[in-house]
């Protein structure tokens, strides 16, 4: 008979299973009684005779289960282990929502880091093979990663031996014509090539098609998903239609695909085709960067080479232009995501540390509480349960407790990665396409079931580990049944939780002198000096286009409307007008030269602004030599110039430099005189170096582009929509965006946000720590009294004082918490020294931070252990004699 | 538990299969048997039988049914089947064959 016939058998008797025992009971009966009347007919007493029978026949219960065993399926013995596991849990329903509680929020906070960590590091880019993607740059006197010109990339191009394809875009957006008025449009302009490079075919209609950027009068663009969506409602007659941008006509040929995104580029909803205009035959004019997809052989190390040296070649060629501009390379991944791998790697790791705690914690009270089953397991060991049997038992009850601790943190883990991505600033996530896909996915499932298991394991084998093998065997059973026994297992227990608490103690440590560090790099970079004052400032920028400000006159008129009705808003200081403000991206970068210094093509980059008169005076900038702009300094006076203290310490040392001449590289004779050295305004991110810049009036020199910034008495915030309207009753055709109070530009800033978040992620993770390793040490601390009670009984009876009770607790504690402690302060330097890089104006050996934490961490941990010391001084010596 | 007289494993199931082939016994019988037939060298746990009771008839080697003893009471006796007969014969075959081999390592040594 075959497998088959056997396993219909089994259903059989799994639906006779009552029946089946019964007749199994009869039948072990009916042996038992046949052999006890042969041993009586031998002459045996009735007593013996039943007694021997029995010893012959063997453990009857074991016997019966095995035989269960042999016609039952494999699920039923699971099913059986998990229902006692479940009426175990069931019967103490504070143990196992504390446990379960404490294991979620390990693994919830792990869930959702990881979730973060997925979507940035380990999910690829939306792109063919993305990890073959470079992004190209030009490196100067200023630093690396700067753009390219449209000369320098068509040559790159040519010229390079490592690139299947090359391409460029420029992530400027767009000025959108609309019924509504003339509105900012986000989007790129790309080259014909740029969406073949990476991989990414439209979703609906077709790509550029190879040189159409060659063509004279090809205007025409692709769609983002959302925009097609938002836009037009995802109709498929998109295809066709025309937009207006930046004042000329656009086709539209095509949608991308909605998983497609490009962080360098984002937010964009117009991926327009690049139209080489007058700037795009200048090789001075850099506003590209570049995107190669490497050939197969070629390592990045060879390609990092190859455009190196043509770079070099184009140096030779072109000195004037392209002068100490060198060729720049990095895996494009790196560039979309390497900013943020610390910090996420950071923020794993303590949510690493906190799962780390909860496990332990959770640990340590299975201990307590397989202290208080030892006798219902040496029962169960003498009933005939084998020692495979109990630890099977033990696994079950162990992973079903990880896995009821794992589904509340995957749900809550889940939640929480969608409230941090809600709590993000809008522009933010927009910079950061790859989060807005986070959610329950594969990988985070396969990490949850990681934990799950690995979790389970140690639960499983915690209370193996306590009872021991040979308890399970069944040679110290007896010792089991004998309840009130103290066995040497009760010290082993005590050292072996206490060194648990050390853990706990040490890691939380870990995790408070992090969040404290990076708590301080948050203070530290808000209140960074930026080189104003930040309150009561609005700002807004706008820009104007078309042929009403196609000359510098009416740019300027225009400023002069601005400036003149925003004064006459109620509570409105003073307004400034500037190319870019402050705190940016640090971009805008021209170089300049010194008229009357021998000049050997070297290229001298700056940030290059243009500022109203009352620019400086608005945010509150100090002239710290010389002179503001004034008034009346516009196109009809002398060029003039103010430096910043950067400049003026890094080109003019030990000269002065006010009164010396200077002009910008592309038009050398137009000299400005240096008038004045404004203290620096932090141009780029709070967290950036100190960078040389220059402002000349923006009445001898406006711009389309522009911004304005109002310092108002009032609430600046409430200011902002008047801004705009202000704006609007000049012009209903000037584009305006971006209004936000200066505040909000810090706080809101890229730089900020990291930094925020990891520090409130730490400090919540240091928090939950904090909280577990003192109830755990609380934990140990009362276990220890309470299995002491006798001894502190017998001392008390001796005579000893109650004080001394205290200390004799209390020492223990702190032996405990020191140890911890001291365990916690070398790790927490070293963790603090691999962070290094995230800090910013703190020490990572910060003193202030570590005395700060571990006056907290020891005052909680001795509130902890008092509470149980009162508790043993307390102890009544003659209720404890007698309690034994 | 019983540490000496140890069965070589796998010979229980065979022990029961042959004192089955003169005629149906139950349980406490075919211990009985095997204990007189081994002249008491071969004494199991007596309880083990019914494990390896269970696993013969799952496989459809022996057949089990309710019968009256002679002396009035209830008992579960298990006939040979075919299929156990043949069963019987490979296994007694292979016992052999593994006997006479371990025979002619131990002369040889």
């Amino acid at each position: 008979m075959g497998q088959t016939s056997g396993f219909f058998q089994r259903l059989w008797m799994l639906v006779r299973r009552d029946r089946f025992r019964s007749e199994l009971d009869e039948e072990m009966a009916f042996h038992r009684a046949q052999a006890e009347k042969e041993f009586v007919a031998d002459g045996m007493t009735p007593r013996a005779a039943r007694l021997t029978a029995m010893r012959q026949f063997g453990n009857a219960e074991r016997l019966k289960d095995r035989s269960t065993e042999v016609v039952s399926f494999r699920f039923e013995t699971v099913a059986q282990d998990l229902r006692f596991a479940l009426r175990q849990l069931r019967k103490n329903p504070g143990f196992t929502a504390t446990a379960t509680l404490i294991l979620a929020l390990g693994i919830g906070a792990s869930v959702a880091i990881f979730g973060f960590v997925d979507a940035a590091l380990i999910k690829p880019l939306p792109y063919q093979d993305s990890s073959r993607l470079a992004m190209l740059f030009e490196s100067n006197t200023l630093g690396p990663r700067f753009h390219l010109s449209y000369p320098d990339y068509l040559d790159w191009k040519r010229m390079n031996k490592t690139f299947t394809s090359l391409d460029v875009f420029a992530p400027y957006g767009f000025t959108l014509k609309t019924p509504d008025g003339v509105q900012q449009a986000d989007g790129a302009s790309v080259s014909a090539g740029f969406f073949h490079t990476l991989g990414v075919v439209p979703a609906v209609g077709r790509d550029f098609y190879a040189d159409e950027d060659r063509q004279a009068g090809a205007r025409v663009l692709l769609l983002s998903h959302s925009a097609w969506q938002k836009r037009y409602g995802g109709r498929r007659d998109v295809l066709g239609q025309t937009i207006a941008l930046n004042g000329q006509t656009n086709t539209i040929v095509g949608v991308l695909p909605a998983t497609f995104h490009f962080a360098p580029a984002e937010p964009a909803e117009f991926w327009r085709l690049i139209q080489p205009g007058p700037d795009e035959q200048m090789r001075g004019s850099h506003n590209l960067f570049g995107v190669g997809r490497l050939r197969d052989e070629v390592s990045f190390q060879m390609a990092l080479a190859d455009i190196k040296t043509v770079a070099q070649q184009l140096e030779k060629q072109y000195p004037d232009s392209n002068r100490d501009r060198l060729g720049l390379m990095q895996p494009l991944t790196e560039v979309i995501v390497g900013d943020l791998r610390p910090i996420l790697l950071v923020m794993l790791s303590g949510a690493a540390l906190l799962l780390l705690i909860a496990t332990v914690n959770v640990a340590s009270l299975l201990l307590v509480r397989s202290e208080s089953r030892k006798h219902e397991i040496s029962v169960r060991g003498a009933l005939g349960a084998s020692a495979g049997r109990l630890l099977r038992q033990f696994a079950t009850e162990g992973l079903l407790l990880a896995s009821a601790g794992s589904a509340f943190g995957v749900a809550g883990g889940v939640e929480a990665m969608r409230l941090l991505t809600r709590l993000a600033p809008n522009d933010i996530l927009a910079k950061m396409p790859y989060l807005l896909a986070l959610g329950l996915n594969l990988h985070i499932a396969a990490f949850a079931v990681c934990i799950c298991v690995s979790t389970g394991l140690v639960f499983a084998l915690t209370p193996t580990f306590r009872l021991g093998l040979s308890g399970l065997r069944g040679t110290d059973m007896r010792e089991g049944l004998t309840e009130g026994g103290r066995s040497s297992a009760g010290t082993l227990w005590r050292r072996f939780g206490a060194n648990l608490v050390v853990i706990e103690i040490a890691t939380a440590m870990i995790l408070l002198v992090g969040a404290g560090l990076l708590g301080k790099s948050f203070y530290r970079l808000l209140h960074a000096d930026a080189g104003l004052e930040a309150d009561h400032l609005a700002t807004l920028r706008g820009q104007a286009t078309g042929d009403r400000y196609a000359k510098d006159a009416q740019l300027i008129a225009l400023e002069g409307q601005i400036v003149a009705r925003m004064h006459g808003l109620p509570g409105v200081k003073s307004v400034g007008v500037a190319t870019i403000l402050p705190l940016g991206d640090g971009d805008g970068i021209t170089d300049f030269r010194v008229i009357g210094r021998p000049f050997h093509g070297e290229h001298n980059e700056v940030a290059n602004r243009r500022a109203s008169p009352g620019y400086f005076q608005t945010l509150h900038a100090s002239i710290l030599r010389g002179r503001d702009f004034r008034e009346e300094e516009d196109q009809t006076k002398p060029r003039v110039a103010i430096i910043n203290r950067t400049m003026a310490n890094q080109y003019f040392p030990g000269e002065d430099p006010i009164g010396q001449r200077v002009a910008w590289g592309y038009d050398v004779k137009t000299a400005m005189e240096i008038v004045g050295i404004v203290n620096d305004l932090q141009e780029g991110q709070l967290d950036a170096a100190p960078r040389a810049a220059m402002y000349v009036p923006y009445l001898q020199d406006p711009s389309n582009l522009f911004a304005v910034v109002v310092r108002t008495s009032q609430d600046e915030q409430s200011l902002l929509p008047t801004l705009a309207t202000t704006i609007h009753q000049i012009d209903p055709g000037i584009a305006v965006f971006d209004p936000e109070t200066m505040g909000e530009r810090i706080h809101d800033s890229p730089s900020a946000y990291l930094h925020r978040t990891s520090a409130w992620m730490t400090g919540l993770f240091a928090a939950i720590a904090l909280v577990l390793s003192v109830v755990g040490l609380y934990g140990v601390i009362a276990y220890s009294v309470s299995q002491r009670t006798r001894e502190i009984g017998v001392r008390m009876a001796l005579g000893a004082p109650r004080g001394s009770v205290y200390g004799l607790v209390l020492k223990e504690a702190g032996w405990l918490i020191g140890i911890g402690m001291a365990l916690g302060l070398v790790c927490s330097l070293g963790a603090a020294t691999l962070m290094r890089k995230l800090l910013f104006g703190t020490a990572a050996w910060d003193a202030g931070t570590l005395a700060g934490v571990a006056v907290v961490l020891a005052g909680a941990a001795m509130l902890a252990s008092y509470i149980p010391a009162r508790r043993a001084a307390g102890v009544d010596p003659a209720e404890a004699l007698r309690a034994e | 538990m019983a540490k000496k007289n140890d069965l070589l494993p796998g010979t229980l199931d065979m022990l029961i299969l042959k004192t089955l082939t003169r005629a149906p016994l139950h349980g406490y019988g075919i211990a009985l048997s095997i204990k007189r037939l081994s002249e008491d060298v071969l004494t199991v746990e007596e309880g083990s039988l019914y494990p390896a009771l269970q696993r013969l008839l799952l496989q459809g080697w022996v057949k089990a049914e309710w019968k009256q003893t002679e002396t009035n009471r209830r008992a579960r006796y298990y006939t040979l089947t075919a299929e156990g007969r043949k069963q019987l014969g490979l296994e007694l075959s292979e016992f052999e064959r593994m006997i006479t081999a371990i025979g002619r390592v131990l002369q040889d040594a």
